[in-house]
């Protein structure tokens, strides 16, 4: 208790002379993320799967792709027959499935932000030149966008692969274009919401260049759903691209991609459970981060679209 | 009323070209042509080549190409299967009533459990219920159903032995299939167990396939209940002394379940994408493993028929939507 009387104590005579100096935005962003807990759960769970995934190499007891021929299938340590070495048991060639699952994770995230990156550069890019240019320019690129988003975002994905031909980059290629949809629709709305505004006649009266007016006008006051979007964005790209490894379509073995591990593990459902459950637990918690702290960052950074 | 789904209309038009060019330009950009295709590893002489590009229109330009597509498509000609022969449209039709029988139950399902549990959430903010809802719910949403599928089968199927792995029905009941139902046809069929066989099998499909859309709709029906629960109407309900059940499921329910029924909408999307893996992993006869083998056997006209009119399927109960909606929601009419 004395302890909080002497911090009153202090705070009285600094508030009775001069106003509090409001709090630095970011400051105030984070007071507001900070408050969600389960947005600051996510938030650590990605920090601890993103410093396994760098460190993999490290941090793995085993190489992902050495085949332990003496150690087929074994099951996790806490079970009968298993060993403390190969914690959450081997798979049917007697690969680790903890060190494949935690070199898995740079797969993911790395699939995460190549996808989330190449979207939101393409999707901002082309959602400004809708709003801003209006007109023909506009139609086009939304009709576009009312098309693709007839499809359902996996068959648009599998389409691609189908063309291109299944591989890792060609999976993150389909789901890039496949998501770009929504990071139009964000940029173009703020752009619509903007143009209408005074700031920008007068910095149109003052003489910005076109360049200037979208950039650094206009495009800042769409960061924050964007940010969201792209939070979220992981989360789907990860879904996405495991789902693609898992029908054969994505990464393709020995690659110890989450989906791909997944892929052959269904013959195994009777004799080992653990070949099966450990890779979609990694997918589930990973994206479950990703919503979580998603959730948090729409919260905290635009109360208004506050659910 | 009418000039308002005639707008509508007007904007599907176009979309639904741009899907026709979608479909069309798919193939072309596939590397190798149909001929390469059809040859196979034996290869095509160049004048058996020359013979067949004639054949199939492939000498003409490509806008020629397309024209000669769409037309054919506004035929009900689209193309034919170079796996089995058959007409791209029969193999399809043959095949969406098992995917129409899975999507239609999973979305019921979805409705059935996530409907009551957000309102009760919505209701109870803040309660133990709501967080274990919203938590679910989250965790549903962030789910890989193929993952999912195989939880439930080792769960349900291997460990406890209740339902059956994969399917539709039972191998031992034959007989015919007037609707393409099997819940309906087994009803009809008039064997003993046969609708029983129906049920067990459809069970974990539908949850697997209901829950994304289960997850969506329990969300967005406890945010849209809480927003209307402020509103002064229902102040003014619990005021004239409404019970707490008339005001919340009269009262606020009709308003709040506005934005719940886009949403469900919306779902058919997540449904058909979902058929993709829930049928790949149940061995569901349905369009979604139809189009998993044609990619993986290079059948490019079932792809390209698949694709077209699983587009035109969304475009149409979008539209279907957006017309409901519109005669809910009044207001919606006036502002476009």
């Amino acid at each position: 208790m004395a302890t909080i009387d002497t911090k009153i104590d202090a705070d009285v005579p600094a508030v009775a002379h001069e106003p509090p100096a409001p709090p630095s935005p970011l400051r105030e962003f984070w007071e507001r993320f900070s408050e969600n807990r389960g947005a600051l759960i996510g938030m650590w769970v990605i920090v601890v799967i993103t410093v396994l995934a760098v460190f993999a190499d490290v941090v793995a007891p085993h190489s992902p792709t050495q085949q332990f021929a003496q150690f087929q299938l074994l099951p996790p340590a806490w079970q009968e027959g298993g060993q403390l070495s190969f914690f959450l048991g081997t798979d049917p060639v007697g690969r680790d499935i903890l060190s494949r699952l935690i070199h898995g994770a740079r797969f993911s995230l790395f699939i995460g932000l190549v996808v989330v990156t190449l979207s939101l550069i393409v999707g901002v890019a082309l959602g400004l030149f809708a709003g801003f240019f209006k007109g023909v320019v506009d139609n086009l690129i939304m009709r576009t966008v009312d098309i693709m988003m007839a499809l359902p975002s996996l068959l648009l994905a599998l389409a691609v692969v189908a063309i291109l031909g299944p591989s890792l980059v060609n999976a993150m290629i389909a789901i890039a274009i496949v998501v770009l949809p929504q990071y139009i629709r964000i940029t173009r709305a703020a752009v619509l919401a903007e143009m209408t505004k005074e700031y920008v006649t007068a910095s149109r009266i003052a003489g910005a260049s076109v360049f200037r007016l979208m950039f650094i006008n206009i495009l800042p006051n769409a960061m924050a759903p964007l940010i969201v979007q792209a939070t979220l964005g992981f989360s789907t790209a990860i879904l996405d691209a495991a789902a693609l490894g898992f029908l054969g379509l994505g990464a393709q073995p020995p690659t110890p991609e989450w989906g791909t591990m997944l892929a052959d593990a269904r013959e195994f459902i009777r004799r080992a459970w653990w070949v099966m459950t450990f890779p979609g637990l990694a997918i589930l918690i990973t994206v479950l981060a990703f919503n979580l702290m998603g959730d948090g960052l729409r919260d905290a950074l635009d109360p208004r679209l506050k659910k | 009323m009418l000039s308002f789904v005639l707008r509508r209309l007007a904007l599907v038009i176009p979309t639904f070209f741009g899907v026709t060019l979608v479909a069309f330009l798919l193939v072309h950009l596939i590397p190798g042509d149909a001929i390469d295709v059809l040859g196979g590893e034996r290869g095509v002489s160049p004048e058996l080549r020359a013979r067949l590009m004639a054949e199939l229109g492939l000498d003409k330009p490509l806008w020629q190409q397309y024209l000669i597509y769409v037309g054919n498509v506004f035929q009900g000609d689209l193309g034919i299967s170079t796996l089995n022969r058959k007409p791209v449209w029969e193999e399809f039709f043959a095949r969406f009533p098992a995917t129409l029988e899975l999507s239609i139950t999973a979305i019921l399902f979805a409705i059935i459990v996530g409907l009551p549990a957000g309102i009760i959430a919505g209701v109870r903010r803040g309660s133990a219920f709501d967080h274990s809802v919203m938590g679910a719910a989250l965790t549903g949403y962030s789910m890989p159903i193929f993952w999912w599928a195989l939880l439930m089968i080792f769960f349900f199927s291997v460990t406890l032995g209740w339902t059956p792995v994969s399917g539709r029905i039972s191998v031992i009941y034959f007989f015919d299939q007037p609707t393409g139902f099997m819940l309906i046809d087994s009803l009809l069929s008039g064997e003993k167990g046969a609708f029983r066989s129906a049920v067990s099998h459809l069970i974990l499909p539908t949850i697997v396939l209901g829950t994304i859309p289960l997850a969506v709709i329990a969300r967005m029906t406890r945010s849209s209940m809480i927003e209307v629960l402020s509103d002064d109407y229902i102040r003014t309900a619990r005021a004239k002394g409404l019970s707490p059940f008339l005001v919340v499921n009269v009262h606020a329910l009709r308003n709040a379940l506005i934005p719940v029924i886009t949403v469900i909408g919306l779902q058919v999307g997540t449904l058909l994408a979902g058929a993709i893996l829930t049928e790949t992993i149940f061995s569901w006869p349905g369009i979604g493993r139809w189009m998993i083998e044609s990619i993986g056997r290079r059948d490019y006209p079932s792809v390209q028929g698949g694709i077209l009119l699983i587009a035109s399927a969304v475009i149409i109960v979008n539209l279907v939507v957006d017309v409901l909606y519109s005669i809910i929601n009044p207001r919606i009419r006036y502002a476009s």
